[in-house]
């Protein structure tokens, strides 16, 4: 079958490939960032720990040849990032929103300065398991090459949404979410449970960079992540700090992000980067229809700053 | 400089009880502004001398080249000061909205409209008189910018919509906006490699100050910043605006416009951040390309922290990290050092300083404690 035949069934196609490959990012984030939130912090600095999770994995695994190992090294990073906002915002007087505007600026420097050598030389990917090899339809084969990292991601959010509601731990989050006092009185230090709940949402926003640089788009250079982080923490506001719902937001956008190259591969490309801007434009549209000034969000943990 | 800043203020702090025990208690906090952003300052540059060490660079030589990039020679003042100008006002651009208490982080894409705009206006007034051709690219530059942060501004009082959030949002679309112009409806055909508007005309440049390569933006910056200065704590809008910040409820039981006031105040800020996307047109650029979005907007976040908000406070800091940026060419050339290498700093400075807040009114010397 030729390539042209399928004509303009390319755009919906590469949009459901998008869905697929481009949200991981997004749903790694806000995973990660949905626990950070219902322990009552923001981490507005995810943008930056992306980036490096991206140069981290990369280098790592240029450097071993097990792009598994860069993974790994990008969730550290990531957790180790997590750690630093949470020691900051534990000093009293210390506003959480500042301290990530910025690591975001932290991070992304750092992961430029550092990642300066990766620009050039390629390092092995994450292999893809080929879930079209029943089709003919070489994009059909495309938009299903799907990545391990989407699977474990997808399979990650319910067990959140389980855990929230049934384990200690994510009980514990959530009181220290909704109210410290409760948590300290229950003996528990809520500077801690901040502190670990950073960290797992830094594990799994350094996870989400490393599969932008390594399986899509695949390498590391400077323009690697633009704005994926802070969209990310976006939508965990509209998918209202329920894991499930970022699922389903995640994958709106990945489908939203793939528009513009989609449009472009049947050739609409006329307000290229227009439509490259679609997943900020419908982040900022969700947020103007589903927040309202006249009551807190549903679902909002009582402690965050950002929803007062 | 920045340790000599911390030094000299140190030794204000303990020569002056000996002369007058009153000293501390009336000035003491004063001293703190001066002392805290400075130590952190302090602070930042060894733990960057330290990170350049470990990639094997002599954190002394380091320094040395910081100093002369920054404050060193003529030239180099000078290329600080020009960048020291779009950095005034797109710190004025988060530090007004401060006031009120919110969070605004978008100043780069309001540079980028404002610059969009003003460029549209010398091109549509092209053949006219130069001072009016300048005038409109003033008002229209700070116009664009000015409604552009009132977006992130009426977002957040009519629709709860986050500040924070919705104005780095608005830098991404105003990122694409501007690249859509810029290779389709606005593109001059002659540019090839780097798509851009077509060039505003020579006879239409704001120049430099005469006696120096600096521009005129300088002055723009400076005359910001103090009218910002006396607007927020010389006039009664200002002081409406600084109870709203300091408690909203209290601010309308006495029956303050809040809406107007969160109205304006972004306004004004995304004005400023326009007018330095202007100024970036008129004085530097020439025309509008993807060049333009250097950072400045997100540099001017930390200027505005690191004043600690103050509009007056905003000049110097911006001056210092005029430095810091002016010294990355020459710490790429004679070090080696990549050019993020400046980004890091900027970031570590930005965690230091916000760490540092923990200890206002903690050092008991300066509370006359002791």
């Amino acid at each position: 079958m030729a390539d042209g035949s399928i004509g303009l069934w390319t755009v919906p196609l590469a949009v459901l490939g998008g869905a697929i490959r481009v949200s991981t990012p997004f749903l790694f984030v806000s995973l990660g960032e949905c626990i950070t939130e219902r322990s009552g912090r923001i981490n507005l600095g995810l943008e930056g720990t992306l980036v490096m999770g991206a140069m981290s994995a990369y280098g790592i695994s240029y450097l071993t040849g097990s792009p598994w190992l860069g993974v790994f090294a990008a969730g550290v990073t990531g957790a180790l990032l997590g750690a630093l906002h949470a020691g900051i915002c534990s000093l009293p007087r210390v506003n959480d929103v500042a301290v990530g505007i910025a690591l975001m600026l932290f991070g992304t420097g750092l992961a430029f300065y550092l990642g300066k050598p990766l620009i050039e030389p390629t390092a092995p990917r994450l292999p893809a398991i080929d879930f079209g090899w029943w089709s003919d339809i070489p994009q059909v084969r495309a938009a299903l090459r799907v990545n391990v990292l989407f699977l474990i991601g997808v399979a990650l959010a319910p067990i959140l949404y389980w855990a929230f509601r049934t384990t200690r731990w994510g009980l514990l989050i959530r009181t220290a979410g909704e109210s410290s006092d409760a948590a300290r009185a229950m003996g528990h230090s809520v500077l801690l449970i901040r502190l670990r709940a950073t960290m797992v949402g830094g594990f799994l926003a350094g996870i989400g960079g490393s599969f932008l640089s390594l399986f899509y788009p695949g390498s590391w250079n400077e323009g690697l992540s633009s704005g994926q982080g802070i969209t990310a923490v976006a939508l965990v506001i509209f998918a209202r700090w329920d894991p499930l719902l970022c699922l389903w937001a995640s994958l709106a956008f990945g489908g939203a992000a793939a528009l513009g190259p989609a449009l472009q591969s049947v050739g609409v490309t006329s307000g290229y980067h227009l439509f490259n801007a679609a997943p900020y434009i419908l982040t900022l549209a969700i947020m103007i229809i589903t927040c309202s000034p006249k009551r807190t969000l549903t679902g909002a943990p009582a402690e965050l700053s950002i929803t007062r | 400089m920045t340790s000599e800043a911390a030094e000299s203020a140190e030794e204000v702090g303990a020569v002056a009880p000996a002369a007058d025990p009153g000293f501390l208690q009336r000035h003491g906090g004063t001293i703190e502004y001066v002392l805290i952003p400075g130590a952190a300052l302090a602070g930042a540059l060894v733990v960057f001398g330290i990170f350049v060490m470990l990639s094997g660079k002599n954190p002394l030589d380091l320094y040395f080249y910081m100093y002369y990039g920054a404050f060193g020679t003529w030239f180099s003042w000078q290329n600080t000061l020009t960048r020291a100008a779009p950095l005034i006002l797109t710190a004025l651009c988060t530090a007004l909205p401060a006031q009120l208490g919110m969070v605004i982080i978008g100043g780069e894409g309001a540079l980028l409209i404002g610059a969009l705009s003003a460029t549209g206006a010398a091109l549509a007034l092209q053949g006219m008189p130069p001072l009016l051709v300048q005038i409109a690219m003033v008002i229209t530059g700070v116009i664009g910018g000015g409604l552009w942060i009132t977006l992130a501004g009426a977002l957040r009082q009519y629709r709860g919509v986050n500040e924070t959030i919705s104005s780095l949002l608005l830098v991404y679309i105003a990122l694409a906006i501007l690249n859509h112009l810029v290779e389709g409806m606005m593109r001059d055909p002659a540019s090839l490699n780097k798509p851009s508007t077509r060039e505003i005309g020579a006879a239409n440049m704001i120049g430099s100050i005469p006696g120096t390569d600096v521009h005129w933006g300088l002055v723009f910056g400076l005359i910001a910043a103090i009218a910002a200065y006396i607007l927020i704590y010389h006039t009664v809008f200002g002081f409406a605006a600084r109870v709203a910040g300091g408690n909203i409820r209290a601010a309308k039981i006495v029956g303050l416009g809040v809406s107007k006031l969160i109205l304006t105040i972004c306004f004004l800020a995304g004005g400023a951040a326009g007018l330095a996307g202007m100024v970036e047109v008129a004085a530097v650029q020439g025309r509008t390309n993807a060049n333009l979005a250097a950072g400045y907007g997100f540099t001017g976040i930390l200027v505005a922290f690191l004043a600690r908000q103050n509009p007056l406070a905003i000049i110097p800091v911006a001056i210092l990290l005029g430095g810091i940026s002016a010294s990355g060419g020459l710490l790429q050339r004679r070090l080696g050092l990549p050019d993020a290498s400046v980004l890091v700093l900027q970031g570590i400075i930005f965690v230091f300083v916000l760490a540092s807040d923990a200890l206002y009114g903690r050092i008991g010397f300066l509370r006359g404690k002791s």
